[in-house]
Order: structure tokens, then C-alpha cells, then sequence
């Protein structure tokens, strides 16, 4: 009985029509094959690393509001601690290899987002969003305040020391986009892992129905606090990211409410509850605006100044996210699965 | 810890087995509003009991103080040997308890297998680092929960959906979900709040077969609330009722049917039922 329903769990998964396989290894072909060959100084640094760093930052918030049902709106607040527990990991323990200080950074995140995530043992939904948001404004106040953080840099802000590893310097601007596309596949893989293990099922068990989980023994408490700790850790290392292979500097103001929106705004816009939401928000937020100002400026720049065109871009990209979120709430992900399913029905009519 | 209740309690009706469920003097109420008084009765191990009422019997608050989501007043719950002043909610799937909800309690995004082999999670050992990186023991246990829901999806007929997120599915099939994630760790006790509301009389039919069918296959003992006096007639060995959160009778079907005090309170008058069985 037992072999006979492992062997039907084998034909079923077969049977599948999946198109993620072959269009995962063309995005990694062209992500490490292509894109370093072919891509401008410009395209890394404006548009690549910073969509690496936001897309990780964006998969780790998954975790928590996608998968576990918590909310959560002081993610900047963690991509902060990751990004200046890595400066003073190398600042100061100049011999540890870079990879530990970016595993420490995330696990110094993970223990900040533990903390703050205690309130979600007793409040939820839109309360403890608001607790959430402690985490913000008071991460945010520790790092201008406290001036050791900062090395006692008088401006506040800090220049962080060059990107190697192992040796190997990745000071150029196709070297920083290699290495974060190399932390980001491998946190991607282990996300992957984690959402598929019964562990990431009991997360969404947690999210539809908390009392049929606890009813059925999972372990509600410990795995709302495990939430909480692995989205720290995932968006404290896209802290370390955006610090140290995107910005090269760190400072408080970086990390406000509005980097913490963005990145909610990527969880939504993408889809709640998938990995490629991430990465499709992701690119949304950060080339959209960019795309925008171009269009600006090529139609409209001899007419008004460049503060009205950008106030002007804000408010045109609010209102296609508003727009957006009407027409599809589950977001882009489920957009590209309709226009899929499409595409192979149209394949299967005419093969 | 009151001396008086040092022994487990045993069921009248058991002779000198332990039951698999018996409450004591159970006391329940929210604010001024008694749901639960001085309640006491016994279920022998593989029977299958009714609970039956009109609405706002208390039923349902029974129910929650067995499995624990409310804590009685005054009284205990006794619980395969373990006496409980409060039953620890976390600890019921080991204790060999589980139940299913009067509204659908399904994880609604995971699919039909997932929520039944979800069922088995107090069993599963390996951390979650093992997991991610899928070391053996972690891949061990988890086939063989998989395995398990496999079977218990064949007991329910429900092979077909296994893959289907369990929110798609029809009303009457997420009923029978709910019932396979309870039954997947083969417990010693089944509690089913209204396994049958809103079904059809066919799928009452057959989920009242598949019920007996756990009794009888799987040796699970059952409580379960239900309207259909009917189905309940049929389906169960002893029948409690509930008034008012008074307990007004305990017996079988054919006590109940015919005492006076359960006609008054809750089946009407008593040419009707013999008239029609499923009212």
C-alpha cells in the first residue's frame, strides 16, 4: 500500500507540465554567462545590484507576510543591522573571512528580528503591524545616536572597506554584481528548501487556520519566532547587499520608512506567497522608476524643472501600483501563470 | 489538585476499562452567560458518541473544553488515564486526541495532501536545518508522512484531489479533508463538531459510512455534535444530551428516542420522528 502510493506521488509529480526548470536555467545562464559579458558599468550599479539586494530583501519579507500570515512593516529597519553588524564585523575583526561576517551580520539580524518579533505572539494583523513598526523608528534612532555603530564617523555616514572574498577582489562594478548574485542564488536555494520542507508548510498552516495548527500539534509558538528570525536573517544579509555591493556606504537615513514600504510594496506587487514575486516586485520597483524618468525628461524635460518631474514620477508610479493591485491582487506572479497557461493551452490545441 | 479525583474515571457502561473520554463536573460560563453546568459523562474506548442539542446547548463549548481551546470554570477532563483541569491544546495531537471544527478549518493554500500529511507534524523530529539541506532522517520522515496521507486520501477516496489546494474544493469535500487530516495520526479519540452540516443526504451517507468505518477499521473512539437526529439515530452507539448546558440525558438511541424529557426539550413530539427518521 504504502509503495503503491509513493510510486502514484512519483507519476503525478512527472505528469506536471512545469516550465520552471528550463526558464530557471535560462535566467541563470544569462544572469552569470550573459549579463557580465555584455552589461554597461551603469547597468550594474544602477539597475542589477540594487534589484539583487531589494529582491532578497523582498523574499525574505515573503517569509513572514506571504507564507507565515505576520505582518511586518520595519523590514529596513533589519537590512540595517545586517549592513552595520557586517561594517563592524570587518572593522573590527579584520580577520574573519568576508562570507563569515555576512552570515554573522544575517544571524545578529535574525536575533533583532526574534526580539521584535514577540509581539506576534499575542497581537496580530494590523496591531502588530504597528508594533512592527517600533523596530523602525527605534533601530533607526539607536544607529544615529550611538556613535561606536558608526565608528564615531561625525557625519554618520561610513565608507564601507572594498568587496573581496577569499583573495579574490570583486571591487568592480561587475565584481559586486557576481557576488551578490552569488548570495543571492544560495539564499534563493535554501528559501526554496525551507517553503517545500514540512517546516514551510507549517507556516502557511500557521497563516490559513492557527488554531487547526496548534489543534494538530504543530508548534505555533516556535515556528511564528522562527518566521520571524529566518526573515530577519534573509533581509539583514540584503542589508549587508545593499551596503556593501550597491551603496558602499552605510547610513541610518538609508534604512527609513520608506525603504521598509518599498520593499513591502515589492512582497505585494509580486505576489504574496512566492519566490518569484520577489524578484518579479523587484524589478517593477526598481526599473519602473527609472524607465519613468527617462520618459520624463526625453518628453517632458524642456518644460518644467527636475523636482516637478520627479514629484510627477512618484505619483504616476502610486498610481499603476494602485491601479495594478486592483486589476490583479495576487499580484505578478499570478499575471505571468494566466498569460502561461495561455500560451501551452494554445501549444496543446495546436500540437 | 482535588484528592477526590486521585483514580481515572471509568465509564458505567465499560464495566473496569478506562474510557477514552470522560468529563467531571465540567462548569463553563462567559460572563454572566452559563454554557457548561455540572457536567459529567464517560465514552468507552470504540464508541461512537453523539452529543446532540438544541442551539446554544452548549455543545460546541464542550467540545473546546476537550480539546482545550477553553478552560472550564470548575471540573475535569480525563483524557486516555491524564486528568485535566485545563487540557494543553499543544499537547492534544500526543495525547492521541484530534477533532475537527464546525466551520472549515482547512490550511486553504496548501494542497489536499499537504493538509492531511499536516496532520502527522507532532510526529515529525528532524530541526528545520536538517530540512533545508534534506539530510536522511529529514527525508525519511517525511515520506512516510506522506506515505500515511496517501492512505488515509485512498480511505476517504480522495486520491483524486491530492494535489488540488484544498480552497478549490466543494463544501462537502473539504468536510471530508478536515476528516482525513484528523484520522491521518490514528487517534485514540475523534472529536467532530457538525461533520455533517450543509451536506447533502448522499454525502451524509456516505461521510457517515467512512465515520463507522474509522470505528471499525482504525478502532477510533468518536464524539461528534450533530443536527441530523436521523444520522445520529443511525450512526451511534449512546447518545448524550444537552439543554441549556444541563446534561438531560445519556443513553442509547433507543432510550433517548423514547424519554420524555429530550422529546420535551429538543425532538418534538414523538409520531413525528417515528414518521420520518431524517428530520
Amino acid at each position: 500500500m504504502t509503495d503503491l502510493a509513493l510510486e502514484k506521488a512519483g507519476t503525478a509529480t512527472v505528469r506536471r507540465l512545469s516550465p520552471a526548470p528550463f526558464g530557471i536555467g535560462a535566467l541563470l545562464i544569462v544572469a552569470y554567462g550573459v549579463l557580465p559579458l555584455v552589461a554597461s558599468e551603469y547597468l550594474f550599479d544602477a539597475i542589477l545590484t540594487p534589484f539583487l539586494a531589494l529582491a532578497l530583501a523582498g523574499l525574505g519579507l515573503n517569509i513572514l507576510i506571504g507564507y507565515a500570515g505576520q505582518v511586518s512593516l520595519g523590514s529596513s529597519a533589519f537590512m540595517a543591522v545586517g549592513a552595520y553588524a557586517a561594517y563592524n564585523l570587518a572593522l573590527r575583526l579584520p580577520g574573519l573571512p568576508f562570507l563569515v561576517d555576512i552570515l554573522l551580520a544575517g544571524l545578529v539580524a535574525a536575533a533583532v528580528g526574534l526580539l521584535f518579533g514577540l509581539p506576534s505572539l499575542r497581537l496580530r494583523g494590523f496591531y502588530l503591524a504597528v508594533s512592527t513598526l517600533a523596530a523602525q523608528f527605534f533601530v533607526q534612532w539607536v544607529f544615529n545616536k550611538v556613535g561606536w555603530f558608526s565608528n564615531d564617523s561625525p557625519s554618520g555616514i561610513v565608507t564601507v572597506p572594498p568587496l573581496s572574498v577569499a583573495g579574490l577582489p570583486l571591487d568592480s562594478s561587475a565584481g559586486r554584481y557576481l557576488f551578490a548574485l552569488g548570495v543571492v542564488t544560495a539564499v534563493t536555494l535554501a528559501v526554496w528548501r525551507l517553503v517545500e520542507s514540512p517546516t514551510g508548510r507549517a507556516l502557511v498552516a500557521l497563516r490559513d487556520h492557527e488554531t487547526a495548527a496548534r489543534v494538530i500539534g504543530i508548534p505555533v509558538l516556535r515556528v511564528k519566532l522562527l518566521a520571524f528570525a529566518v526573515s530577519s536573517f534573509i533581509i539583514g544579509v540584503a542589508g549587508v547587499l545593499w551596503a556593501f555591493a550597491y551603496l558602499r556606504t552605510v547610513e541610518p537615513a538609508g534604512f527609513n520608512l520608506d525603504r521598509s514600504f518599498q520593499i513591502l510594496f515589492i512582497v505585494i506587487i509580486g505576489g504574496l506567497a512566492s519566490l518569484r514575486g520577489a524578484f518579479l516586485g523587484a524589478a517593477l520597483i526598481v526599473v519602473f522608476p527609472l524607465l519613468l524618468s527617462r520618459l520624463g525628461e526625453a518628453l517632458l524635460g524642456g518644460l518644467f524643472d527636475s523636482g516637478v518631474l520627479e514629484m510627477s514620477q512618484r505619483i504616476v508610479l502610486g498610481l499603476l501600483i494602485v491601479t495594478f493591485l486592483i486589476a490583479e491582487p495576487a499580484g505578478l506572479t499570478a499575471l505571468l501563470d494566466r498569460a502561461w497557461s495561455r500560451i501551452a493551452g494554445r501549444f496543446r490545441r495546436a500540437g | 489538585m482535588p484528592a477526590v479525583l486521585s483514580e481515572p474515571f471509568v465509564s458505567p457502561a465499560a464495566g473496569s476499562v478506562p474510557s477514552a473520554l470522560a468529563v467531571e463536573a465540567l462548569s463553563l460560563s462567559f460572563g454572566g452567560v452559563t454554557a457548561l453546568s455540572d457536567i459529567s459523562f464517560a465514552v468507552a474506548p470504540g464508541e461512537i458518541r453523539a452529543v446532540i442539542g438544541p442551539n446554544g446547548a452548549g455543545k460546541s463549548s464542550l467540545l473546546n473544553v476537550v480539546s482545550g481551546l477553553y478552560r472550564p470554570d470548575r471540573g475535569r477532563v480525563w483524557l486516555g488515564g491524564h486528568s485535566f483541569a485545563a487540557v494543553p491544546t499543544d499537547r492534544l495531537a500526543k495525547l492521541g486526541v484530534s477533532r475537527s471544527f464546525q466551520n472549515l478549518a482547512l490550511f486553504k493554500g496548501l494542497s489536499v495532501l499537504d493538509n492531511v500529511a499536516a496532520g502527522l507534524s507532532h510526529r515529525l523530529r528532524a530541526g528545520v536545518l536538517a530540512q533545508v539541506i534534506g539530510l536522511p532522517a529529514a527525508r525519511r520522515e517525511r515520506a512516510e508522512a506522506q506515505a500515511k496521507a496517501e492512505e488515509l486520501l485512498a480511505f476517504l477516496h480522495l486520491d483524486g484531489v491530492r494535489d488540488r489546494p484544498a480552497g478549490t474544493l466543494p463544501y462537502g469535500m473539504q468536510k471530508r479533508v478536515e476528516l482525513a487530516r484528523a484520522l491521518v495520526a490514528r487517534p485514540r479519540l475523534l472529536l467532530l463538531d457538525e461533520p455533517m452540516a450543509g451536506m447533502t443526504l448522499t454525502e451524509k451517507r456516505d461521510l457517515s459510512g467512512h465515520i463507522r468505518a474509522a470505528r471499525d477499521d482504525l478502532g477510533t473512539t468518536i464524539v461528534l455534535i450533530e443536527h441530523d437526529v436521523g444520522v445520529v439515530m443511525g450512526l451511534s452507539d449512546r447518545i448524550a444530551v444537552l439543554d441549556y448546558g444541563r446534561l438531560i440525558a445519556d443513553g442509547t438511541p433507543d432510550q433517548i428516542r423514547n424519554d420524555p424529557v429530550v422529546i420535551d426539550a429538543y425532538l418534538g413530539v414523538a409520531h413525528d420522528l417515528e414518521a420520518g427518521e431524517g428530520i
